[in-house]
């Protein structure tokens, strides 16, 4: 199995295509969470010539819509949502700097030429192990849209949180390398 | 005639949509620990190992297994002699819901008009509530919290007589293929064959709740139900899409008579986190 690179956000550039499909990554600092409804408010802004909430320069978004936090608890349950539901938005989201993208699932060939062309990195968490990845979350913090409830944009502090490259800088894409043995029909 | 009082149903979906989104099923778990074993995958076998990690602390802390707690389902047999009291019995479910959700800490997934305002509901109601009225004097639900990740990769096929077995392999083979890791793989695939349109989805769906330790009673569609987790199982889509010999956990059948021109094919996607619980009044 690949070895395990730790990451400490602000991701750069240069960081970013350090990555390799197939690597196993922590992440520890600070990933921003949005989903498809704060997606669509913000690239509507971005049409109408507005700033967004954030300025996603070298930052890494988590495709993420979480479970309520119990009292006493940052966050509830935590894991990825689909990320293709993302595409259509995906590459005016590159355009404001994002130097990495957490979720799961397939990309459009339209988002892996806009992350070639930009260095950008996606990731995949795993699906389904939402208790799991919440233990990585140590704050939440809604930033804007509070009116989205679980789909507000919002800001985590995130120790050693579990990824893997799924699809690098390069445009190598690990769900591509890692059926490609297995595949029999 | 028996009487039951719809507060009684109320309070019994309540604890359900907590449990079945806090407490993954034996039959599932058991069948993650002996995937754990069999993936060839040294990622996937990885993969497999924290699914089944996530599900003790979803055990041990009360936490919900996915994030995605679902659009909630409920299947209901109403035996004949019961008289309901007390309200609506879709009233007295979707009260459930609302509790359930609520207290339980759960997400609520739910907008009320699909296409052009999209407002969340912020209850999760309403259930999809599916009745069927039985001999007896007991109140049989099952109710399953469905993620999208996996409904959104879901299928229908209206093939024709001809297509025949070959027809619906191919019609699951390219609903996993398609489906990939967006659906959260290791997954459970219900299949409903035959009825019409409408039934076959349903038998998809009623299929998802069946034990996945289960086969089904007719030794044919038993048969049917091994060669397809076979043949899904080759594809190598593996754990979460990255590779491997493990892609489904159980591949459920369920059939219905239909019309001599027809043979509707559905298939429901599920993810590991295939949730369900059970409980008669």
């Amino acid at each position: 199995m690949a070895e395990v690179k730790r990451i400490t956000t602000p991701l750069t550039k240069e960081m970013a295509r350090s990555l390799k499909a197939g690597d196993s990554v922590l992440i520890t600092g600070t990933i921003y969470s949005a989903r498809d409804a704060a997606h669509k408010v913000m690239t509507e802004a971005l049409e109408r010539g507005e700033k967004l909430p954030v300025d996603f320069t070298n930052q890494i978004v988590y495709y993420l819509g979480p479970t309520p936090a119990k009292p006493g608890d940052p966050i509830g349950s935590a894991g990825p949502t689909t990320a293709g539901r993302m595409d259509k938005y995906t590459p005016q989201m590159i355009e404001q700097g994002l130097s990495g993208m957490i979720g799961k699932g397939y990309r459009s060939p339209e988002v892996v030429e806009s992350m070639k062309k930009n260095s950008t990195v996606f990731m995949v968490a795993i699906g389904g192990a939402a208790a799991l990845i919440a233990k990585t979350i140590k704050a939440y913090e809604v930033l804007a849209y509070p009116e989205l409830g679980a789909e507000a944009l919002a800001k985590l502090t995130v120790e050693d949180f579990p990824a893997i490259v799924a699809i690098d800088c390069d445009g190598n894409n690990y769900y591509e390398e890692g059926q490609k043995p297995y595949r029999k029909i | 005639m028996r009487t039951i009082e719809v507060e009684q149903i109320t309070q019994a979906i309540a604890k359900m949509c907590m449990d079945a989104c806090y407490y993954l099923s034996e039959d599932v778990y058991d069948a993650l620990v002996a995937a754990e074993k069999k993936e060839e995958s040294a990622l996937g076998k990885e993969i497999i190992g924290k699914l089944v990690d996530n599900a003790d602390i979803s055990k041990n802390e009360q936490r919900p297994i996915c994030q995605d707690t679902g659009m909630t389902v409920v299947f209901m047999e109403v035996g004949q002699d019961v008289h309901l009291v007390g309200g609506s019995l879709e009233d007295a479910v979707n009260a459930g819901v609302a509790k359930g959700y609520t207290e339980g800490y759960l997400r609520k997934s739910v907008v009320a008009e699909p296409l052009f305002n999209r407002k969340n509901t912020t209850n999760n109601t309403p259930a999809i509530l599916h009745t069927s009225i039985v001999p007896g004097d007991k109140v049989k639900i099952k109710l399953a919290p469905k993620g999208f990740g996996s409904e959104n990769k879901s299928a229908l096929k209206m093939l024709v007589p001809a297509d025949g077995v070959e027809g619906l392999k191919k019609v699951v083979l390219d609903t996993v293929k398609t489906a990939g890791p967006n659906a959260c793989p290791p997954m459970v695939i219900g299949v409903g064959v035959g009825g019409t349109m409408e039934k076959s989805t349903i038998l998809a769906k009623k299929a998802l709740l069946r034990s996945v330790n289960k086969r089904n009673d007719h030794p044919e569609y038993a048969k049917l139900e091994e060669e397809l987790l076979e043949m899904v199982n080759k594809t190598g889509v593996g754990p979460q899409g990255l590779g491997g010999v493990i892609t489904a956990l159980a591949v459920n059948v369920e059939y219905f008579a239909t019309h001599i021109a027809g043979l509707p094919v559905a298939v429901n996607i599920n993810c590991h986190a295939t949730r369900h619980a059970e409980v008669e009044l």
